[in-house]
């Protein structure tokens, strides 16, 4: 692996954390919120969030540079007033990446949170643990797996976004060219073929890497709680 | 510790209503599956609100239809459920510490070496609820409530998933905790056997309304509950002597030791009547009551309640021999026992 390959696999990396972790509050809150109560335009809200899965990534990309682009409503307020700007940073791939990945994360945490028995939420009741302390104790424990395992699928999604990205934020070498980006950006030079397939590799390699890690903790978060 | 309980409610397909008070040690919530017993725990819990009525123990208000309504957190009862509900990701110590954590120090009136040791839970400590037999779950959930210190446990049929020979294990630790640990007990159960050996009060329900309630002596349908105490053993004969205030009975061979109190189911069936002292009977029970009353006088048989120096049995005769003895309340009778009809299974330690 040359320095230049380095590069691009440790932003990938930094990209696809970022955005794995600032999904994990926003897509728990919302598991939690579709899973748990019933309210007028739950299934409008639940389909906002679906969307990215369905809609061209371009379009999700075009929308998220006209929010939280320079002049966007979103992001003007963020750089004038709290000085982050995520128009072609490395912030923004990660954003996208974080909004394409949203959907996938919510589904399978709410999967997780509707398995969970509510027997045993009363059971804790009884004992004298209120509310908070219920979804502390009882209910996020119990729905680990199922959160761990929404992570770590945001987090390959993340590894492989692309369309979303570079409407959003650009290409830029260093800043926001992850792996699929470079890939795409050798193919479109004359002679860059060995350089993309040897991407190629490394993104192949990354990919399984990711998927074999989040099986291996999965099954050891299913063992913790049911075991 | 008095439990008042009032309420109306909607459970699934059953209309609830419901009202009983008792300040028994052991209450229990007698009925078939399908009374409402559940639901009516689960109201006292808090886990169930009701659309009117008044729930009060020990002079707290639990729930009140004007108003107030304690958060199941708050009640303090402890309660044993059906299927244990232990928590799977943690292991017996932090299960049975677990409720013990919310409570503050001055309210923790249990010791956890003791309920450890009143439970016999100590080799279970370091496993996890998955590696429990049903017997062991629920001895771990009982002594999960307790450490909670409740003020009051109820206790949700804790026996019906288990076998015979866990069953009377469960018994003998529920037994033990009504009398080492004066915790008000509410007993929901079906079986006669469990509500004879555990319970003083008996709420009988059925399809959601409280058919009868009061002490469990004399009171179970269709025969009676008699404590006794056990006065000697013929070995010779197999026979064990009861005594109570009412006289004297025979039982076959009854496991306790001399001194113990046991209760004694009498069917009604197996009692019959004379008029004056019968000789030249097989039955060695032979009692002498008064007549108190005469209940289902429709049909072949009427039921005939006796009086005994305070205690109570329940005979069931043709209608005809009564009118023919001349049955009538206040009239002297022997009441005719079988010994052997004592059900060995019924005979409780209290």
């Amino acid at each position: 692996m040359t320095a230049a390959e380095l590069d691009i696999v440790l932003l990938s990396l930094k990209v696809a954390f970022w955005a794995m972790l600032g999904t994990l509050p926003v897509a728990l809150v919302l598991a939690f919120w579709l899973a748990r109560r019933e309210f007028p335009g739950k299934a409008l809200v639940d389909g906002v969030i679906n969307l990215p899965l369905v809609l061209p990534p371009v379009v999700t990309g075009y929308l998220l540079l006209l929010t939280f682009g320079r002049n966007g409503a979103i992001g003007a307020f963020l750089e004038q007033h709290l000085g982050i700007t995520f128009a072609f940073r490395w912030s923004g791939a990660a954003l996208a990446a974080a909004v394409m990945g949203l959907p996938l994360a919510v589904r399978a945490m709410r999967q997780a949170i509707e398995a969970i028995d509510r027997r045993l939420e009363d059971a804790a009741a009884t004992l004298g643990a209120s509310p908070p302390w219920i979804l502390l104790t009882v209910s996020l424990p119990l729905a680990v797996p199922g959160i761990l395992n929404g992570l770590l699928l945001s987090f390959a999604r993340s590894l492989g976004e692309f369309g979303a990205t570079i409407t959003f934020v650009s290409s830029i070498p260093g800043e926001t060219q992850t792996l699929p980006l470079a890939i795409y950006n050798f193919t479109q030079v004359p002679g860059g073929d060995s350089a993309a397939w040897r991407l190629c590799v490394l993104s192949i390699a990354l990919s399984l890497g990711a998927l074999v890690l989040s099986e291996w903790l999965a099954r050891a978060a299913r063992h913790r709680v049911h075991a | 510790m008095t439990l008042e309980v009032a309420m109306a409610a909607r459970a699934g397909q059953l209309a609830l209503d419901v009202q009983f008070a008792s300040s028994a040690a052991v209450t229990a919530l007698f009925g078939p599956s399908g009374a409402g017993k559940t639901s009516v725990l689960n109201a006292i819990a808090g886990l169930l609100t009701p659309s009117r009525g008044r729930i009060v123990a020990d002079g707290t208000v639990f729930w009140d239809a004007a108003g107030v309504n304690v958060p199941p957190h708050e009640r303090r009862v402890g309660y044993v459920f059906q299927e244990g509900r232990l928590l799977p990701h943690l292991d017996v110590r932090v299960n049975l510490l677990y409720g013990r954590f919310f409570r503050r120090a001055a309210e923790r009136s249990r010791d956890f070496d003791a309920v450890v040791s009143l439970l016999d839970l100590a080799h279970l400590l370091e496993r996890r609820p998955r590696h429990l037999s049903g017997g062991e779950k629920q001895r771990v959930a009982i002594g999960r409530a307790l450490l909670a210190s409740p003020r009051l446990l109820l206790m949700d049929e804790p026996l019906a998933s288990l076998d015979a020979p866990r069953k009377s294990e469960i018994l003998y630790y529920i037994e033990r905790l009504r009398d080492e640990t004066r915790v008000p007990i509410v007993y929901v159960s079906h079986s006669v056997e469990e509500v004879v050996r555990l319970a003083d009060t008996v709420v009988r329900m059925e399809a959601g309304r409280v058919v009868e309630a009061g002490p469990i002596f004399g009171r179970l349908e269709g025969g009676a509950v008699v404590e006794t105490r056990v006065a000697s053993h013929d070995l010779a004969w197999g026979l064990t002597r009861l005594a109570f205030a009412g006289g004297e009975l025979y039982a076959a061979d009854v496991d306790a030791l001399v001194g113990e109190r046991v209760r004694v189911r009498i069917r009604a069936q197996d009692v019959s009547l004379a008029v004056s002292r019968p000789s030249g009977v097989s039955m060695l029970n032979i009692l002498e009551a008064t007549v108190r009353s005469l209940d289902g006088s429709a049909g072949a048989s009427v039921d005939v309640r006796l009086e005994l120096a305070g205690a109570e049995l329940l005979a069931r005769v043709t209608r005809k021999s009564a009118s023919e003895l001349g049955i009538e309340p206040g009239k002297r009778v022997f009441a005719l026992i079988k010994s052997v009809a004592i059900d060995r299974l019924s005979v409780g330690y209290a």
